[in-house]
């Protein structure tokens, strides 16, 4: 069963897919944020996530929208983009403000002291926490984005959120 | 607060311009600049192909390149590979190392669009000339409506093709004074080809070398005044003994 989004997408790719964008992409944005630790490189993953996955939906049929799931797909795109760190930006335009130079760096408090923890955890971990809390995908999901068993991802989201506990302990 | 409600607060709303970069990297829209061009301001709109337009920026552009091409237009820098070929491009009439985006054209509009850009700064070509070196002779007019849609003048020299007759004819950018004075821009006298189409010279030939070229060539207009002959025909040259130039090409 396909939810409206998907629906839409399957009808009319060009004209569904800033949905998709306005949807999916603070998720993605600030779960990326959190893995890599670097605004620029965020945004680069993330637009090149939404660039391939465009790409990749222009070859799909029905059947193949039909058994999609967005979220955990998303992040299969973006988790292997993370690892290669395949790079492209001097070949695309770079969208500015108008009348304003130079990146926005958007905040959340702590930051930094954020980024700090996370580098802590194992990577494993850190994906599956967070996926799970950052992001707030389910375990079958995370499984699926992951490639990993949902007994693993269950332990791994256990186990770094045990390791976030005593880092911050440590830091007060 | 729990560790799960923070890290729940670590998500805020989309960054600036990432809704932007995807729509341009997926071609759902192009990107645009505003440029000086011999004729004025100009919009150069890009995407990762290449140059996609070029347009007068005079009101509405955003809607015209909406209308023409199906996409919208952002506000954007040119990837840095080559966005800094394209005010040089600009001024010299030609793309040089800048890529142009021609998805929107037929495979003979772009092959034509590319033997226009061909033609040297300073010099021009009938209708006829660039059919010839497409190897479509009877497709004359083909290249008229080519050269009218050209979307991306000023870079692709459309400015530099004229009437079959030597006349300098219509110019898609503004109508034919903005012709006129590009034209004169790269050092042409329009007044003098116009003259010339009066008295229905084709061809010119140097009476040394027996070289006949286009009136425009850079070699014919170097000989010396004295040694140029007028022929209403490519025919008419050759039946004098002459041979067709190796560089412009004027055929016969």
């Amino acid at each position: 069963m396909m939810d409206d989004l998907t629906a839409s997408l399957a009808a009319d790719l060009d004209r569904a897919f800033p949905a998709l964008v306005e949807q999916a992409g603070p998720g993605l944005y600030w779960g990326l944020r959190r893995l890599c630790g670097d605004h620029q490189e965020a945004e680069d993953l993330t637009q090149e996530t939404f660039i391939r996955a465009y790409r990749a939906m222009g070859g799909f049929d029905g059947e193949r929208f039909a058994e999609l799931r967005l979220s955990p797909w998303l992040w299969t795109i973006a988790l292997n983009l993370g690892r290669n760190h395949l790079r492209s930006r001097s070949r695309r335009p770079t969208f500015v403000e108008v009348g304003e130079h130079g990146v926005t760096d958007p905040e959340v408090p702590d930051s930094a002291a954020w980024d700090r923890r996370m580098a802590g955890l194992t990577k494993p971990q850190r994906t599956a926490v967070v996926l799970r809390h950052v992001v707030g995908m389910g375990v079958a999901e995370i499984a699926e984005a992951t490639g990993r068993p949902q007994g693993t991802v269950k332990a791994d989201i256990h186990r770094g959120l045990a390791r976030l506990k005593q880092l911050m302990e440590q830091e007060s | 607060m729990s560790i799960e409600q923070q890290l729940a607060g670590l998500a805020g709303g989309l960054p600036d311009g990432i809704s932007e970069g995807v729509a341009l990297g997926t071609r759902l829209a192009d990107g645009f600049d505003l440029y000086p061009s011999p004729v004025g301001e100009v919009v150069v709109t890009f995407n990762v192909e290449g140059v996609s337009s070029v347009d007068l920026a005079t009101e509405g552009y955003a809607n015209r390149f909406s209308e023409r091409h199906g996409r919208r237009l952002l506000r954007a820098e040119p990837p840095s590979a080559w966005g800094r070929h394209i005010p040089i491009a600009l001024e010299a009439g030609t793309p040089g190392k800048l890529p142009v985006d021609l998805s929107s054209r037929t495979p003979f509009q772009a092959q034509i669009l590319k033997i226009a850009a061909s033609i040297p700064r300073g010099e021009v070509r009938p209708y006829g000339w660039l059919a010839k070196e497409a190897n479509r002779p009877e497709a004359a007019r083909a290249v008229g409506s080519t050269m009218a849609r050209n979307p991306i003048p000023l870079i692709i020299p459309c400015h530099r093709v004229v009437r079959s007759d030597g006349h300098i004819g219509e110019y898609s950018l503004g109508g034919p004074g903005n012709k006129w004075e590009l034209l004169t821009h790269e050092g042409v006298d329009p007044a003098h080809l116009v003259e010339l189409a009066e008295h229905h010279v084709r061809v010119q030939g140097n009476t040394s070398t027996h070289v006949y070229c286009h009136p425009s060539c850079h070699r014919i207009r170097r000989s010396k005044p004295g040694n140029v002959v007028d022929f209403t025909s490519t025919h008419a040259a050759r039946s004098s003994g002459f041979r067709p130039c190796q560089v412009c090409r004027p055929g016969g």
